[in-house]
């Protein structure tokens, strides 16, 4: 027992020594995704090739961006953190910025300039929307509908979904108020720009949740977003919300009969945050994946395997054709001209403020 | 004579003359204390790594020191305030909040801060976070009259530096410092400054020193950093404006002698160029919400190191100025779902006893062949994966689903009006009795097989009829393995929380949903130790009425 635990030990150290004598880059890093189609496109484009550069780099991937924010809450308090590089949504960026959970940057410190020269911090532009958010993809929530049961008319705008006598069916939304509650209002007459204006007040939250009384009936309330590209596969429902790379793959890499609207799609980013309280070895090696992740090319390469759009301008001229299915991508990027015609911003700031009080609101008003 | 009536009377003594009574009650302690040096490991496992972290998270449906700890000053200016009145806080505490805040936002704790009084109320997450970054510009109005309008000298670190410091030293003013530091990061901040406030300086200039001392131990515990070389902050200009704005530091400037003394002694010669000092109308200029009751109300309500506020979100009430009271109706979904809880909880535990209770019957009654093949067929379901078990009843009650499909097939449903049997209750009522039946079944059946069949024969022969004999002479039997079965069956429904939220849709979802929701989406931790605590009393409320009309001794797990 106790030789064994002596060559135990001596064994060891003797790995234990020459990691302790420390390159100033540590040679692993644990990256947190969403997993499923969209971690394997940041694998292919992001991870492989940098382990290609960096052969005895190891990289371990977990799942857990849904439960990221509470997952890091709870590994500062127990003051251990294990994650190196945090890929999540930019409301949650925001959150985690807010709670210092998250490490500030300098933009052109830390990224690579675009490939045209510009500078990291005007490439990326208005989307570095906090100051720890290193922006990745612009991802939009849009809707499909089944192209087999709306007759001679498809759907073109978003108040369709409050149209039940042209698309009487079932209709998936999400079960939060975020999104909802901007359509309903829309539909309902508020000019877009005064939208959140007229959220911000409790009239105005009673007048969303109103006009979302009338299909509430018919609503299939979704909470992940696998849930409605099932739906609509099932032909459960007729329309509904979800990311518009889930709706890509139903449409173009399963064939269904469904089709995208475009109009009113919400804008949103993802990207990655530093955690804070890294140690110098694994920052070292963070920021030099960063760096390499989010230049031009890489992020144009990530668009072969999903359909979301880069977040750097310069990217965009890249963007070729899908890996497997060898047609082009630019048509199925929600930033496409011929997407994007009508849209609407995520408002971080609003949603900060407000996503408690409305949230009570509304999940009561669902209860009911 | 006397020796022997002694010995009588006085107590009956062990062979080493201990009296027995002692003698026993030490050996039993022996015993029970090698009992527990025995469970010890064990025990101390479950305390550390269980019980330990359990109370430690419901320990914080009451916890709030975060406010008074990260605006300690504007706290305690507050208190004079009058919540319930409709004037706004005077100078004083927006004073104290910017010296507060402006320390806070360097620590980068404003933002925490603001994100739990949202909680209350809407909006102050979005007011500290923008206010934390325009501190900076309240201060610059006097450093730019200093630096510009006065003397360039007022500019450099290593100038302040030089006036703060002297000796005799004030140490009284590094150690408030180290303690405010402390308490609002939680982190230690011993260790050397590199700089003490001189005594006569902090006299002249109280506010002052107390910033600027808070930025050295700033500087050098977490930017480590040396204080001498490194420019003050906005808020020590902005004390300095304060103190030379107070009756009596320009006379005391003008028989000050320390280092500085000629440059304060310019200063004071332009004193009535001196921008105003007025925190509250820069508060009002940075924001208009600062100057909204509501927002000063929660933060007064708020302040308190520990509070109900929590447990009375989760009944549907809220603490207002005046104490507690009930949540707008529209707010109102707590009790609603505690509730909804119990009684589907039930439901589910019933529907558990009807169908559990042939199939245990069955299992117990048939030869050991056929019964161990219908064992397998209870217990399969059981090693599937709960997700895949619930993704199959979707599949099974969708609309476009299997049971529907047939029923349109066999003519008994419409095609355009197919039954609607999921993402409601019917929907969670079933897949949960489904994934909950094998702890039903398998109390049921050890208890049952312990049965021996020959009561229900005599009980026959002595005529009996089928009914009767069930009734009166089996199912007596039986009620320990229901009672374990419900016991079990309840409690894993009432906290059951995966089902519900794939298969619930609205009107179907539990408590443990919207916990859930506070730990992972919405980060109201609190909130949600509150709800926890709740659902474990009302487990153990309900455990301990079981106790009395059941009574635990009748439940039987086997044998």
């Amino acid at each position: 027992m106790k030789l064994k635990s002596l060559t135990a030990l001596v064994a060891s150290t003797a790995i234990a020594a020459p990691m302790a004598m420390a390159q100033d880059m540590a040679d692993s890093m644990t990256l947190v995704s969403w997993g499923g189609a969209y971690q394997e496109s940041q694998k292919l484009a992001y991870a492989d090739p940098y382990q290609e550069m960096h052969p005895d780099v190891e990289i371990t991937w977990d799942e857990s961006s849904a439960e990221a924010v509470a997952k890091l809450r709870a590994m500062n308090e127990a003051g251990n953190i294990t994650w190196d590089l945090v890929d999540v949504v930019a409301a949650d960026a925001i959150r985690l910025c807010d709670e210092g959970l998250a490490m500030e940057y300098d933009a052109d410190d830390l990224l690579a300039e675009g490939d045209d020269g510009t500078s990291a911090e005007d490439d990326f532009g208005d989307l570095i929307v906090s100051d720890c958010f290193i922006p990745q993809i612009v991802y939009s929530t849009t809707f499909g509908y089944r192209t087999d049961m709306v007759g001679d008319t498809p759907p073109t705008e978003v108040c369709a979904i409050f149209d039940m006598d042209t698309y009487p069916g079932k209709r998936a939304l999400e079960k939060r108020p975020i999104n909802n509650m901007e359509w309903a209002l829309y539909c309902d007459g508020v000019a877009k720009d005064e939208i959140y204006d007229v959220l911000a007040t409790p009239e105005g939250q009673q007048q969303a949740l109103d006009k979302l009384a009338t299909i509430k009936d018919d609503v299939v309330w979704w909470s992940a977003g696998a849930d409605t590209p099932q739906l609509l596969a099932d032909g459960e429902v007729v329309m509904g919300s979800t990311y518009n790379g889930r709706l890509f793959s139903v449409i173009e890499e399963q064939d269904q009969p469904v089709a995208m609207l475009w109009d009113m799609q919400v804008f949103d980013l993802d990207g990655w945050i530093i955690p804070e309280g890294l140690d110098d070895a694994a920052l070292a090696r963070v920021k030099d994946f960063v760096k390499f992740a989010t230049d031009t090319q890489r992020l144009a390469d990530q668009a072969k395997y999903i359909s979301y759009g880069p977040a750097r301008a310069s990217s965009a001229p890249l963007v070729g054709e899908h890996a497997e299915l060898g047609i082009a991508m630019a048509p199925h990027m929600p930033t496409d001209p011929e997407n994007s015609k009508n849209t609407l911003l995520y408002n971080y700031e609003f949603w900060a403020d407000y996503r408690d009080d409305i949230d009570a609101k509304f999940q009561a008003w669902l209860a009911q | 004579m006397t020796d022997a009536t002694q010995e009588q009377t006085g107590p009956m003594v062990a062979a080493d003359g201990t009296p027995l009574k002692k003698s026993l009650a030490r050996s039993l302690r022996n015993q029970k204390m090698r009992a527990l040096a025995l469970i010890a490991p064990l025990l101390i496992f479950v305390l550390l790594t269980f019980l330990a972290p359990i109370f430690d998270m419901l320990f914080r449906s009451v916890e709030n020191q975060m406010v008074s700890d990260t605006l300690p000053e504007t706290v305690a200016a507050l208190d004079s305030w009058d919540a319930s009145g409709t004037e706004e806080p005077g100078e004083d505490v927006f004073r104290a909040l910017y010296f507060d805040l402006f320390l806070a936002a360097e620590a980068k704790e404003h933002t925490k801060l603001g994100t739990r009084l949202n909680y209350e109320q809407v909006g102050i997450s979005s007011l500290f976070r923008t206010s934390g970054r325009s501190l900076d510009d309240v201060g610059e109005v006097w450093q730019d009259w200093l630096e510009d309008d006065v003397d360039e000298i007022w500019g450099e670190g290593s100038f302040w530096y030089d006036m703060m410091s002297g000796e005799p030293a004030d140490e009284a003013v590094l150690d408030d410092a180290r303690d405010r530091m402390a308490t609002l990061t939680g982190d230690s901040m011993r260790g050397d400054i590199g700089f003490a406030p001189g005594e006569a300086i902090s006299a002249l200039l109280p506010r002052t020193a107390r910033e600027y001392a808070a930025f050295a131990v700033f500087t050098a515990i977490e930017d480590e950093d040396v204080v001498a070389e490194e420019d003050p902050w906005e808020a020590v200009y902005a004390a300095f404006a304060y103190d030379l704005s107070q009756p009596g530091t320009a006379d005391a400037i003008g028989s000050y002698t320390g280092t500085g003394a000629d440059q304060l002694q310019a200063v004071v010669a332009q004193l009535d160029t001196m921008p105003p000092v007025d925190f509250k109308a820069a508060f009002a200029a940075i924001d208009q919400d600062w100057m909204s009751v509501e927002n000063w109300a929660a933060i007064k309500v708020y302040s308190s190191r520990y509070t109900s506020g929590y447990f009375l979100n989760a009944v549907d009430m809220q603490l207002g100025p005046d104490g507690p009271e009930a949540r707008p109706e529209n707010q109102q979904i707590y009790m609603m779902l505690f509730r909804r809880t119990l009684v589907m909880s039930l439901v589910i535990t019933f529907s558990c006893i009807a169908l559990g209770y042939p199939v245990a019957w069955l299992l117990a009654n048939l030869p050991a062949r056929r019964a161990n093949l219908l064992m397998i067929l209870v217990l399969l379901p059981f090693w599937t994966s709960l997700l895949v078990r619930t993704s199959a009843w979707k599949v099974m009650l969708q609309q476009q689903g299997v049971i529907n499909d047939v029923l349109v097939w066999l003519g008994i449903v419409a095609d355009d009006a197919r039954l609607v049997m999921i993402n409601n209750q019917f929907g969670t009522i079933v897949a949960m009795t489904h994934i909950l039946l094998p702890f039903m079944i398998l109390p049921l059946y050890s208890v049952m097989q312990t049965i021996p069949p020959s009561y229900l024969r005599a009980a026959k022969s002595l005529g009996a009829n089928n009914w009767t004999a069930f009734w009166r002479v089996y199912f007596p039997q039986s009620v320990p393995g229901i009672g374990a079965g419900s016991i079990l069956v309840f409690i894993l429904a009432i906290g059951y929380y995966i089902t519900p939220e794939l298969v619930g849709g609205t009107t179907g979802t539990f408590i443990s949903n919207r916990i859930a929701y506070h730990i992972s989406s919405s980060l109201n931790w609190g909130l949600a130790a509150a709800l926890g605590t709740i659902l474990l009393l009302v487990v153990l409320l309900l455990y301990w009425v079981y106790d009395r009309i059941v009574g635990i001794d009748n439940v039987k797990l086997g044998g």
